[in-house]
């Protein structure tokens, strides 16, 4: 039977990306449509009529809306090299973790971008403390998933975006002194060759992030 | 694995996180114990141990691993006693769209409610208008089917359930009535509220507006 997978998303998008990783990972092809979003497609619109969000996938015309979400469906989809772990019990620890990224380091992420002065300063040390955090939980492990990358490092590539952040707009939250295990796993991360593929362009990400988030206005 | 089972469950009587967690435990059949928490206290050792990342519960102890956050637990419960009343459907689209759904409440659904019974004049007004205009969403997907899982109760409803308990809470603070809004929602509620498991894990919906009043005058809200 042939299959049709589409998947909307936009370039810098580190939610879409994830699912391209997923798809890319188990060998799946793909047809991908770029959304601006400031003007949305009508397609993104029928297929996602809740949120109007990406990334959304269609496959065989049935669209899985929620990033989280369409990594469970390709995993359950396209069984062969996993991303979720087997055992119910690390199944549950892989979703409580990619869950945390989503709820708390997401949102903590984008409000440095747009805080000045001592409430940035106060964001900056609340992401350090969800990134050692994050490190207590890797631990020794080459991945979050083990010996390949799983569930739960494909949900922390926001860390992609807020190291792009950081050097577009001169801050310095992770570095390699505070966080060595971190960094050790980001420089394994970005060296797997499925991952690196799925990165946003890095000096359009850059160039586009300072234009988005950056402001020479000082903080009142 | 049945007999040798030890599993606790952190609870705070009222709360819809703890009472997804409990339905999950009754439709299986599942033993357990309760540790009941008290939120407008401090916090247990036993509960800073077991969830030293959020601190939050409910948290489900199976044989001495803790699993966090409502859904995952009710998942992590569907996938551990799989061999009796399946709560997510096989099919990993159905699997998809009730989970869209499950997150669809905690994003939109949750956080319109708080502004219900925790706020008062505009916010509190805007909430209303949030939380019918979003349930309404929720209501559509029932479509023509008895329960959101279909035939049988099944992952949605449980992720939904609690908070149609909540209905008399949101409705007498608010002042305002839900079923004139979401009939087939009501219905829905009552329909579940027949089946026994359901009403022995639950607290009625009138102590779940006493468990509320309490605990908005003892956190000063």
């Amino acid at each position: 039977m042939t299959e049709e997978v589409k998947l909307f998303g936009t370039w810098a998008s580190i939610f879409s990306r994830r699912i391209e990783v997923a798809l890319k990972l188990k060998g799946v092809q793909f047809e991908y449509i770029e959304e601006n979003l400031s003007n949305k497609s009508p397609a993104l619109l029928k297929y996602n009529p809740v949120h109007k969000k990406i990334p959304v996938l269609v496959h065989n015309g049935k669209p899985v809306a929620e990033s989280l979400v369409i990594l469970e469906y390709i995993d359950e989809t396209w069984k062969h090299n996993p991303i979720l772990p087997t055992d119910p019990y690390e199944k549950a620890m892989a979703r409580f973790w990619a869950k945390y990224i989503d709820d708390k380091l997401w949102p903590a992420v984008t409000k440095v971008l747009v805080s000045k002065g001592e409430e940035q300063k106060g964001v900056i040390e609340e992401i350090q403390e969800q990134l050692k955090t994050l490190e207590s939980e890797l631990k020794e492990k080459k991945f979050f998933g083990g010996e390949s990358l799983g569930f739960v490092d494909i949900a922390a590539n926001i860390i992609v975006f807020l190291l792009v952040a950081q050097e577009a707009l001169g801050m310095e939250i992770l570095t390699e002194e505070k966080f060595p295990v971190l960094h050790g796993w980001y420089q394994r991360l970005v060296d797997d060759a499925v991952f690196k593929e799925c990165m946003p362009p890095r000096e359009q990400h850059l160039s586009s992030v300072k234009v988005w988030f950056g402001s020479s206005t000082p903080s009142k | 694995m049945a007999n040798s089972d030890h599993i606790v469950l952190l609870d705070f009587s009222g709360s819809p996180f703890v009472m997804r967690v409990r339905l999950a435990l009754a439709a299986k059949g599942i033993e357990y114990q309760i540790k009941e928490e008290d939120l407008t206290q401090s916090k247990s050792s036993l509960l800073l141990k077991v969830n030293p990342v959020h601190k939050k519960i409910p948290v489900l102890i199976h044989n001495g691993k803790p699993v966090c956050e409502s859904l995952i637990i009710v998942e992590y419960i569907d996938e551990v006693w799989k061999d009796r009343c399946p709560l997510l459907p096989a099919d990993p689209y159905q699997r998809a769209k009730a989970k869209f759904w499950a997150d669809f409440i905690d994003k939109m659904v949750h956080p319109s409610s708080y502004k219900v019974w925790a706020a008062n004049g505009e916010v509190q007004e805007a909430g209303k208008k949030e939380f019918i205009d979003r349930i309404k969403m929720l209501e559509g997907e029932l479509k023509s089917n008895p329960y959101f899982g279909g035939e049988t109760l099944g992952f949605l409803d449980i992720a939904f359930l609690p908070l149609y308990y909540w209905f008399h809470t949101l409705e007498t603070f608010g002042k305002f009535s839900i079923e004139a809004e979401c009939p087939k929602l009501v219905a829905w509620g009552k329909r579940c509220m027949e089946e026994e498991f359901v009403c022995a894990s639950l607290p009625h919906p009138h102590k779940v507006y006493d468990l509320v009043v309490e605990y908005k005058k003892k956190m000063g809200i």
